[in-house]
């Protein structure tokens, strides 16, 4: 867990990722029609079934095949001093950067400076009564909690077994998980926060989802 | 003013009705109308009661008049706004109006698994000598509902269609008629159990083989929708119905080459509506329905109550006929239908028991049968001559004489032939032996020990397969080049190099195992015995039957570029030794689309399999679907193929059907989805409609492998899915394993 402000100023200098587009693997390079500057867009649909935007086409053996964007963001870079010659596997292409937005960067805020703690195994989970109770009546961030502490009822195919809390002590920030679905494996079931920094989380929290200004 | 408000006010629907059913056409009658009806509202409220009876009697006049004027105007697109009309007469008015009572018993109003298709007990009342008779009836149909949301346009759904399926069994079991009333614009095309095109085709697989009669009347008849409760005895539609095989706009849409949804000009649809030729008086030309209910200008409305004593009086009429020519003798039969079809005859003071003998039933099912295998008979393009129809037509004689000494005789007696065979003969060797002795004797001639002896003294060889190669390969494997596999991100598969793939590896990925789709020769060429292939009436060929504009360039293109003379190809084949009959959809031939030549082509492989008792695969190597530019001519090879196919599995056949590449749309929801054996090669689609449709007509997002066909074996709708290597393999365990009973070669 980092210092949350810390965290937001580095996002505040660099609100962006790069990520570089490589060749996939040999071969002769021929760009699309496309230029430094443009927005592309990655996979996109319901199930990712849309393809990206066509960045270059990459011929090996007479199999030409296409280089598509990966992400949504601007065509940075593009060495188009490549076009027509022969790359080795991972030459760089070109640079797309994604401007994060408002819920990337609330993500990663609470990513970096929270601790979550994941499902071991798909099944149904409740809070224990006395937890339960607490949250349902005073709301999860009174609620404090330390390693070793019974806190959740596994319940799985009638077959219902305690499961103790292991991380660092804090307070729940928020819980992901709802009593009446199941939860796959290694999904988060709460977020701790130590609870110094709760109001300084909260804060920067609101913030950015009122004021933080996406790039695109 | 207050009387004549009600009056004014129909007139107002009555004109709304034909700025509905005419857009943007006709406007100068529509504004003369809209301005009287204006005039007249605003004198009636000053004048005398004499004169406002005078003015309204003159505007209804010249309303009537104009709607004859422009009756006679119809175009087809016109008949079809007309039929989709929320004011058009729908199936609870004619349960309302025709049936003289009923009862709701697939559901109540919404409260049913699906309010498209609405089932209901009815009867209607005759008299005879005096006596009242209740002649119960099961109705079913599709329900519009005057544009009722949750009646979805009455485009059933695959469950809708199973419960038309099983109270068409009930019907069967009381032995009570069925009236089918068809007021769909075409299936909802949804995969979901028991799925679409599975259902439509288990539907009239069922209707192929109904014992009750069947009498449909179409109103608005679209496609394979409309096929899951029309294959009748009788066939009448409403004069302003239409019955085809898409909607204009879905063939604008193909014929505009428009995607993604993008909409075709008004005219173009207007042109296909024409081109499809979809109308009652088409239709009735072709020979695909009976007879044409005359409908009121411009089309029946609920308040047209004369015309349901019409439709009363035509599916009494048509009911009798069908019932008195399946009963009694000959000739007795013949005399009754001529009094039948005396139009002046009140039927409702003459009644005819409706229930059949068993024998009757029989003949009933006979007669549907050869309704549907003639239809559309004439527009078969054989190029055959005389003398090789002869030809046929006496092989056919002879194969049916042959399977009859042989399978129906013999094989019945083979045991008594067999047992009086092995006496003889062993008879035979002992006076053989017995005269030949003294010669041996004199010639000192010892037996010789079975087996060649340095065979048995010396060591045998390791025997080398020399079969590592397809007895045919594609020729994309002489290409030098490499290929990459659509899943190569997802399963990180390698690029294989273009002779392997297509040539040892049978086009299949040598990492994840994506089949590649291959021409339709590969399984023709490998699956079957060396030079075992005899082809059949090749001399049948696609044409254009409703001579759709810009179709015979396309046709000849198909052709010129396949080297084949339709999509369908049937021939004779030996499987390990095993005679059987193959007919082949080529995908590359228009799509795999299914016209009159390709339906043709499958009956009479049908037919063929059916004479001569052999097993009948169909090797689908991908279909469209129905080809849209022959209309009925198309869609009418679904209940035709599918009679042919009950035919052919009733009379003891293995009919078993294998999937390739894509195969979508009529045929998949007809005479192959009907097969009780359906297999599919591995990374082939099988669905009712593409992913496009889907969008366009329900609005839902489907995944991409939504019609992958491990989904379609989930769904219980194909048996299995095979690897294209060992499709031979398969077939003949299959062969072993499936089937009817006349298998006679295990």
């Amino acid at each position: 867990m980092r210092d949350i402000a810390e965290v937001m100023e580095e996002l505040k200098a660099a609100p962006y990722t790069e990520r570089e587009v490589c060749a996939p693997h040999t071969g002769v390079i021929r760009f699309a029609d496309v230029k430094e500057g443009d927005r592309v867009s990655g996979f996109t649909g319901t199930w990712k079934e849309i393809p990206g935007t066509h960045i270059a086409t990459i011929t090996r053996e007479k199999n030409p095949r296409k280089v598509l964007a990966s992400e949504r963001g601007v065509l940075q870079k593009l060495y188009r001093e490549l076009d027509g010659s022969f790359v080795e596997a991972g030459t760089p292409l070109g640079v797309i950067r994604h401007y994060l937005t408002r819920q990337e960067v609330v993500s990663k805020l609470l990513k970096e400076s929270l601790y979550a703690f994941c499902a071991p195994e798909r099944a149904k989970y409740y809070f224990v009564p006395d937890v339960d109770k607490k949250v349902k009546i005073l709301g999860c961030r009174t609620v404090s909690i330390h390693d070793g502490m019974e806190l959740f009822i596994v319940s799985r195919m009638k077959r219902e077994v305690p499961l103790c809390y292991s991380g660092p002590a804090g307070i729940i920030y928020d819980v992901y998980f709802d009593q009446t679905k199941n939860v796959d494996s290694g999904s988060p079931l709460i977020v701790v926060c130590p609870p110094e920094q709760q109001s300084a989380v909260e804060d920067v929290v609101a913030r950015v989802q009122s004021e933080w200004n996406e790039g695109e | 003013m207050m009387e004549w408000e009600k009056q004014l006010h129909q007139l107002a629907d009555r004109l709304c009705y034909l700025k509905d059913i005419f857009p943007g056409k006709h406007e100068e009658d529509i504004a003369l109308l809209e301005t009287r009806l204006n005039d007249t509202r605003r004198k009636l409220e000053t004048c005398s009661a004499e004169e406002a009876q005078a003015e309204m009697t003159s505007l209804e006049d010249l309303f009537f008049f104009m709607e004859c004027k422009l009756e006679d105007k119809l175009t087809p697109m016109d008949k079809v706004r007309i039929v989709r009309h929320p004011h058009r007469i729908c199936l609870r008015d004619i349960l309302e109006n025709v049936y003289d009572n009923y009862t709701e018993i697939g559901g109540q109003g919404e409260h049913t698994n699906d309010p498209a298709m609405v089932i209901a007990r009815a009867y209607i009342t005759r008299k005879r000598h005096g006596k009242v008779y209740h002649q119960p009836v099961l109705v079913m149909g599709h329900e519009k509902g005057h544009g009722e949301e949750f009646r979805n346009g009455g485009s059933a759904k695959p469950w809708g269609n199973a419960k038309a399926k099983h109270y068409m069994g009930v019907a069967e079991t009381e032995g009570i008629p069925i009236h089918a009333y068809v007021f769909t614009p075409g299936g909802y095309p949804l995969e979901d159990y028991p799925g679409a095109a599975q259902q439509i085709a288990r539907n009239i697989y069922e209707m192929a083989g109904l014992t009750v009669p069947l009498i449909a009347v179409f109103s608005e008849g679209g496609s394979g929708g409309a096929e899951a409760i029309s294959l009748a005895d009788k066939r009448l539609m409403f004069s302003h119905g239409y019955y085809s095989v898409i909607s204009p706009e879905g063939a604008a849409a193909i014929e505009g080459h428009l995607r993604g949804g993008a909409r075709a000009s008004a005219d173009l649809v207007e042109r296909c509506a024409r081109d499809l030729h979809l109308t009652a008086e088409d239709n009735l030309k072709f020979g695909y329905i009976d007879k044409i209910i005359q409908e009121p200008v411009l089309g029946a409305r609920p308040y047209h109550y004369e015309f349901f004593r019409t439709i009363r009086q035509e599916v009494i009429r048509a009911t009798d006929e069908v019932v008195l020519s399946a009963r009694g003798l000959a000739p007795l039969r013949a005399a009754t239908l001529r009094r039948f079809r005396d139009r002046e005859l009140n039927l409702d003071e003459f009644s005819v028991r409706w229930d059949l003998s068993r024998k009757a039933r029989q003949r009933l099912v006979e007669m549907r049968q050869n309704k549907f295998i003639k239809a559309s008979h004439r527009e078969c393009q054989n190029r055959r001559s005389i003398m090789g129809r002869l030809g046929d037509a006496w092989s056919e004689q002879w194969w049916e004489i042959y399977n009859r000494l042989i399978y129906d005789f013999y094989h019945r007696n083979r045991r008594t032939f067999s047992n009086l065979l092995e006496e003889i003969g062993s008879e035979w060797e002992m006076l053989k032996l017995r005269a030949m002795k003294p010669w041996n004797r004199l010639h000192g001639k010892t037996e010789e020990p079975a087996g060649n002896t340095e065979e048995l003294t010396t060591l045998s060889e390791w025997e080398e397969d020399n079969h590592s190669g397809w007895a045919w390969v594609s020729p994309k494997a002489r290409e030098d080049r490499a290929v990459s596999c659509p899943y190569s991100a997802q399963r990180g598969c390698m690029d294989m190099w273009a002779p392997d793939l297509y040539n040892e590896f049978a086009g299949v990925c040598s990492s994840c195992g994506h089949h590649f789709p291959m021409e339709y020769q590969w399984i023709m060429n490998n699956c079957f015995d060396a030079n075992s292939l005899y082809e059949f009436n090749t001399e049948v060929e696609a044409g254009n039957p409703l001579h759709f504009p810009g179709f015979d360039e396309k046709i000849a293109e198909a052709k010129r570029k396949t080297g084949l003379k339709s999509g369908c190809i049937t021939f004779e084949a030996r499987l390990d030794g095993v005679q059987v009959v193959v007919a082949i959809l080529v995908g590359s031939f228009r799509g795999g689309s299914v016209g009159v030549a390709e339906g043709s082509k499958f009956v009479a492989a049908a037919d063929r399999a059916r004479r001569k008792r052999y097993p009948f695969i169909v090797y689908c190597h991908g279909t469209a679907g129905i080809r849209i530019q022959e209309g009925t001519h198309g869609v009418i090879q679904m209940p035709r193929c599918t009679v042919a196919v009950r035919r052919y599995i009733e009379s003891g056949g293995l009919y078993l059907v294998l999937y390739d590449t894509k195969s979508y749309g009529g045929p998949v929801a007809s005479f192959l989805g009907c097969a009780f054996y359906q297999f599919a090669i591995r990374s082939s689609d099988i669905g009712f409609a593409g992913p496009g449709v889907i969008k366009n007509t329900t609005g839902i997002d489907i995944p991409p492998d939504h019609h992958n066909c491990y989904k379609a074996l989930s769904r219980g709708h194909i048996q299995g899915v095979w690897d294209r290597r060992d499709v031979r393999a398969n077939l003949r365990q299959a062969l072993e394993t499936m089937g009817g009973r006349n298998l006679y070669y295990r």
